[in-house]
């Protein structure tokens, strides 16, 4: 039993904030979101890092890292408010290392881990809210038709990971990227709606198993991302209350308040044991039930501790959460996104009492 | 990271486990099923079946019947007794009184009452609250005058647990009411309850349940070596006690069996999406627990630092998750039913509303945590 990182886990994650606290501070980041809505500066040296090769396996330059590996960057990144499409880019270069052919992994893996190549995985489509069954592009004679939406990283993505019906159900294809209609999330992150007509792809092995799988490797990290988030909402908010004054003491002395905040951390610290546990399971659960039900409970939490802990911390500064200008309004739309993201509490809900 | 417990750890579990299974008297588990009132005699018969196996206090040192265990063995071991629905250990003699004999005592005191405790041969309760003096401890005002060589006492305290049951009763009193600090005027003392001028008189709870009372102290002799540490230094010694290592503060191991307990006794409202919801948000948050539970365990295990606040933050969201499971419990038996078992949880419902008021209500568990880790 043993709920530190490893000496290298915390290495990298240490150098990851250093990074980012210099080069990659608030200030930093509104220029990203006013200019292109990504940085080709910070992608190399998420690379540079060795981040963007994290999960993939070592033969293909890759470091061979699971989802505990990628808890810490992925923690900072939320403390951060990072907007580049890392999770993207490392879910769907994950189903290519698992499920793509030796050349197709040579073709696309190392140029991955070098930070030459951006992926997305196009999965969502309209009005199928978190089934993840409900896919309706489809996929005949090596091409792919139909319609994707709210693709994360795919304005910027040099190649897709789709997800299609083919002869034997739905399958994931591996295409390059198609003419995208780009906007920004409300986290402000980069998504595209996507149009495949006729669009030539090549096919990846397993089916819906395989995209079950990455949704709940990317829930655990969108878990690891909101834990980072929530940190930052949590430690600014305590901040606010130790000097914001008002009646003459600082408002951090009102018992009404004291009580909201103590709530705020231990909802936080709550979410974080799930997240371990969601990391954990990914990497080491026993069979498909077991990593399903650890991560379903983790989405539950943290989704849940994201509201409030995201609701509160706005509350809690007054007038000021609600200003565009300070930090914290930034962490309320991201953990916003991340509670829904890879399934909302409801649709976890769901899933966990079938398991 | 690893949230696995290691082979050692999970042979030791088994061991405890299958102890257990053979040794916990059947009568005794079932009474805990059915939710039953246990006696002082079905306490005591525990007590010391756990005594003679050389378990009943683990975490005592090694020359006074403790078991050399490590923190995580501990805690093993009390979710294992939660677990397997054993009834409780009180924890007034064995948790309370005697880690401050061990910490403050002479070696006469830890000689005349250590042994006694261990073998069950004394049953104890706490005198901290009374009447004026609840959250603000401070305040107390059972007054203890030194006359030669005793302290009259005087004054009264309430909802003292199972004061009814209890050989002696471990007592803050104001020695001093002089001092400008009002901590430094408090002392700790050990009072017989045979002792002349000792009243008890039930309080009966909405449960209808008799657990606590209140205790009288009509000009008490006790002798002045009954005093623990220095006169004046009560505070101290009550502050330790706080700060003791607490770690089943959660008691996750009861919930455990609860919330199992509860998904059986529920299985009819298994399709009922509204109910299970719930259940399922009060199960995550119990894993959730017991995963934060084990996070401030490995943390306290290798820096050897006292759990401190998190112990607030424990208790918080433990009794919360009791008071939920009862809650549930009592909201999926059917509301026509009058059966001893449904009358029981009903009952259990409206007596768990005291977990989040006792042993420091959950505000003042806030209030800790502003303080000790906010810096507010």
């Amino acid at each position: 039993m043993n709920f530190d990182y490893n000496e290298e886990q915390q290495l990298l994650a240490d150098s990851v904030r250093r990074y980012l606290a210099k080069s990659y501070d608030f200030e930093s980041r509104r220029k990203i979101v006013a200019g292109e809505g990504w940085s080709a500066e910070a992608w190399a040296q998420f690379a540079e890092m060795g981040l963007t090769g994290l999960p993939l396996p070592a033969e293909c330059g890759g470091f061979g890292g699971g989802a505990v590996d990628l808890m810490g960057v992925m923690e900072a990144f939320g403390e951060a408010l990072v907007v580049e499409p890392y999770l993207a880019t490392v879910l769907a270069a994950r189903l290519v290392a698992r499920a793509g052919s030796a050349a197709q992994k040579q073709a696309i893996l190392p140029a991955v881990a070098e930070g030459r190549l951006k992926l997305a995985f196009a999965h969502t489509e309209k009005g199928a809210r978190y089934r993840i069954d409900a896919v309706r592009c489809s996929f005949s004679g090596g091409k792919l038709q139909g319609e994707k939406a709210a693709v994360i990283g795919a304005p910027v993505a040099d190649k897709l990971v789709v997800s299609a019906r083919g002869a034997d159900g739905i399958g994931l294809y591996l295409a390059d990227r198609v003419p995208a209609q780009p906007y920004r999330t409300i986290d402000e992150r980069l998504a595209a709606d996507l149009v495949f007509s006729g669009a030539p792809a090549e096919k990846l092995s397993g089916g819906l198993e395989r995209v079950e799988e990455a949704f709940d490797f990317g829930a655990a990290l969108a878990c690891a991302e909101a834990v980072g988030a929530m940190k930052f909402a949590c430690d600014t908010t305590l901040e606010y209350l130790k000097t914001r004054r008002q009646f003459g003491v600082p408002i951090g002395t009102f018992q009404a308040l004291q009580h909201r905040i103590v709530d705020l951390f231990i909802e936080a610290e709550q979410a974080r044991s799930m997240a371990c546990l969601a990391c954990s399971k990914v990497d080491q659960a026993g069979d498909a039930r077991e990593r399903a039900r650890a991560v379903s409970a983790a989405k539950i939490k943290i989704a849940d501790a994201a509201r409030h802990i995201s609701q509160e911390s706005v509350q809690l500064h007054g007038g000021m959460g609600m200003s565009e200008e300070l930090k914290v309004s930034h962490t309320f739309r991201r953990l916003t996104a991340l509670a829904g993201e890879f399934g909302d509490a409801d649709t976890h809900l769901e899933r966990f009492a079938r398991l | 990271m690893d949230l696995n417990y290691s082979a050692e750890e999970l042979a030791f579990r088994d061991e405890v486990r299958s102890w257990l299974q053979a040794n916990l008297p059947a009568d005794l588990r079932e009474k805990g099923e059915r939710y039953a009132h246990f006696a002082k005699e079905d306490l005591m018969r525990w007590h010391r079946i756990l005594a003679k196996k050389g378990w009943v206090a683990p975490h005592w040192p090694k020359e006074w019947g403790g078991t050399g265990w490590n923190v995580v063995q501990r805690y093993i071991f009390e979710e294992e007794l939660g677990f397997a629905g054993a009834p409780p250990l009180i924890p007034f003699g064995l948790n309370m009184c005697a880690p401050v004999l061990l910490r403050f005592g002479t070696e006469a005191q830890k000689k005349r009452f250590l042994p006694r405790i261990y073998n069950g041969d004394d049953f104890w309760c706490q005198g901290y609250s009374e009447p004026g003096s609840g959250s603000d401890l401070a305040s107390l005002k059972t007054r203890a005058i030194r006359d030669g060589d005793v302290y009259r006492v005087s004054g009264q305290k309430i909802w003292t647990t199972l004061a009814h049951y209890a050989d002696w009763i471990f007592c803050l009193v104001r020695t001093d009411p002089t001092v400008e600090k009002r901590q430094e005027g408090i002392s700790f003392l050990l009072i017989d309850m045979k002792t002349p001028g000792i009243t008890v008189r039930p309080l009966i709870l909405m449960d209808g349940a008799h657990e606590v009372n209140e205790v009288f102290f009509d000009d008490v002799k006790v002798p002045a070596e009954n005093l623990v540490h220095e006169e004046g230094k009560g505070w101290t010694v009550a502050k330790y006690l706080l700060g003791y290592e607490r770690m089943n503060t959660g008691r996750i191991g009861e919930s455990k069996r609860q919330l199992a307990r509860l998904k059986e006794y529920a299985s009819h409202l298994k399709d009922d999406v509204r109910f299970r919801d719930r259940l399922s948000r009060l199960e995550v948050e119990l894993m959730a627990l017991e995963i934060t539970n084990l996070r401030f365990l490995d943390r306290m295990r290798r820096t050897g630092q006292p759990p401190g606040a998190d112990v607030s933050m424990l208790k918080i969201k433990g009794t919360e998750i009791q008071q939920g499971l009862t809650e549930l419990m009592m909201q999926a038996a059917d509301p026509a039913a009058n059966d001893e078992l449904t009358t029981a949880i009903r009952k259990r419902y409206l007596s768990m509303r005291k977990t989040t008021i006792y042993a420091g209500s959950n505000e003042i568990q806030r209030n800790i945590i502003a303080k000790m880790t906010l810096g507010l």
